[in-house]
């Protein structure tokens, strides 16, 4: 097993109220991971420390690839992460946030790249379009976009299908299927279609 | 050649995305002249006619640093504040590695606080009257003092976006820090205004750079620290 992720007893604590206590966890290459519980129960936060976006009160979370345990630069290089708080620059059109985010991570951009993720995730022809003139399910689409432009082995997902229509859940079916086969799906929903994709779940009280 | 320096060709990325923003919704720039250009009548008309003699370099050389300081104060923090309070702050984290985030925001300061100098210092000199001996020493002093100005300015925009009080606290934290920068900053243009010795406003010159690699290498040895809290 060389790509995994490793939680190892995981806490985490807000002014004296525990929402979850020594959570440990392997999710192995090739797998997707659901965390469930009712609104609340952390399922968010939990998503947040596997990011490096929140200190966990104690624990560990490794991100193990070839054999290596990741740098948090290197962890940036190989996560993806769609969420209802991640917002993109709605003053940038879809294409100019695409180019953004291409040139802070290093990576080279091109138009072809770029409409072919947009055709991707359902915005063909949108492309010079303020994000800010989007709808919300527009936005979520917009999101994916954002997540797969480095192909990242490791999607983190916060409410996969928020906002979207039956085309855009199809999306991300089709998105998970794939991301299953090349690397590692951690997502937090509630809704049961979603929550069959789940290899293991972890059900926050 | 750029891209032998990912700090550099990653932060040139935030710039062009900052100022493109900027171009489009001119949130900081707004604020910044809004405040510099009120300051700047108010101080033209209630002492403009005023000033003569030798205490006019003294009063005109503090008159314009704190136009620029409190100008700096008014729309600097805007560069950090705005990716807290729209929610991009979390894609921004994701994707991109602190050091670059601080010099492409430290970079847009300084292109904003040029562009406002710029426009500033010229109307400061007919409105007052005033009259530069020392030209080169006089734009030596207004460059390395507004580049001081944004490095020290970014950094704290950074700990202020943190913050609840975001308005207040910025130019609180920011006072002490630039106390140094600004006694420097007045003396050489009180040097270059009143037409003092070469020496004398090369001294302050030299605290002046020495005050912006400070302040840079600081910022950028905390940046870390203060954006991943």
């Amino acid at each position: 097993m060389q790509n995994y992720v490793a939680v190892k007893k995981l806490s985490k604590e807000y002014s004296c109220r525990q929402l979850f206590v020594d959570v440990s966890v392997t999710i192995p290459d090739r797998s997707v991971f659901v965390v469930l519980g009712h609104n609340g129960a952390g399922k968010t936060t939990f998503l947040r420390i596997l990011c490096g976006l929140v200190p966990a009160t104690s624990g560990q979370v490794d991100f193990v690839h070839c054999g290596n345990v990741l740098t948090a630069a290197e962890k940036r290089a190989k996560l993806g992460l769609v969420s209802p708080e991640l917002e993109l620059y709605g003053e940038l059109s879809a294409v100019e946030n695409l180019e953004f985010f291409s040139g802070v991570r290093g990576l080279p951009f091109t138009l072809q790249r770029a409409r072919e993720i947009l055709e991707f995730v359902g915005l063909k022809g949108r492309g010079h379009d303020y994000v800010a003139t989007f709808s919300s399910g527009m936005k979520q689409r917009m999101k994916y976009a954002q997540a797969l432009l480095h192909n990242p082995p490791i999607l983190i997902l916060d409410e996969p299908t928020a906002n979207l229509d039956e085309v855009g859940v199809a999306l991300v079916d089709t998105i998970i299927r794939r991301q299953k086969e090349k690397g590692i799906v951690i997502m937090a929903t509630n809704e049961p279609r979603e929550v069959c994709y789940g290899d293991q779940q972890l059900s926050l009280a | 050649m750029i891209s032998n320096f990912p700090w550099l060709s990653r932060g040139l990325a935030v710039l062009r995305k900052d100022l493109r923003i900027e171009f489009r919704t001119r949130y900081a720039y707004s604020a910044l002249l809004m405040f510099a250009i009120t300051t700047l009548v108010t101080v033209s008309f209630s002492v403009g006619g005023f000033l003569a003699g030798p205490e006019m370099t003294d009063i005109a050389a503090a008159l314009l640093w704190i136009i620029l300081f409190f100008s700096a104060m008014a729309g600097l923090s805007r560069t950090f504040v705005q990716e807290e309070e729209s929610g991009t702050v979390i894609a921004l984290k994701m994707a991109a590695e602190p050091e670059p985030v601080y010099v492409g925001k430290y970079l847009f300061n300084v292109v904003l606080l040029f562009s406002l100098t710029v426009l500033v210092v010229p109307l400061f000199i007919v409105m007052l009257n005033l009259s530069v001996v020392l030209v080169g020493g006089f734009l030596a002093t207004v460059f390395l003092g507004a580049m001081g100005l944004a490095g020290a300015s970014t950094i704290l925009a950074a700990i202020v976006a943190k913050a609840g009080a975001k308005g207040s606290l910025m130019t609180v934290l920011a006072f002490p820090i630039l106390l140094p920068l600004l006694l420097g900053a007045i003396s050489a243009t009180r040097t270059a205004l009143g037409g003092g010795s070469p020496e004398a406003i090369n001294t302050d010159l030299l605290m002046l750079f020495f005050y912006n690699g400070v302040a840079l290498a600081a910022s950028l040895l905390l940046f870390e620290y203060v954006w991943n809290e």
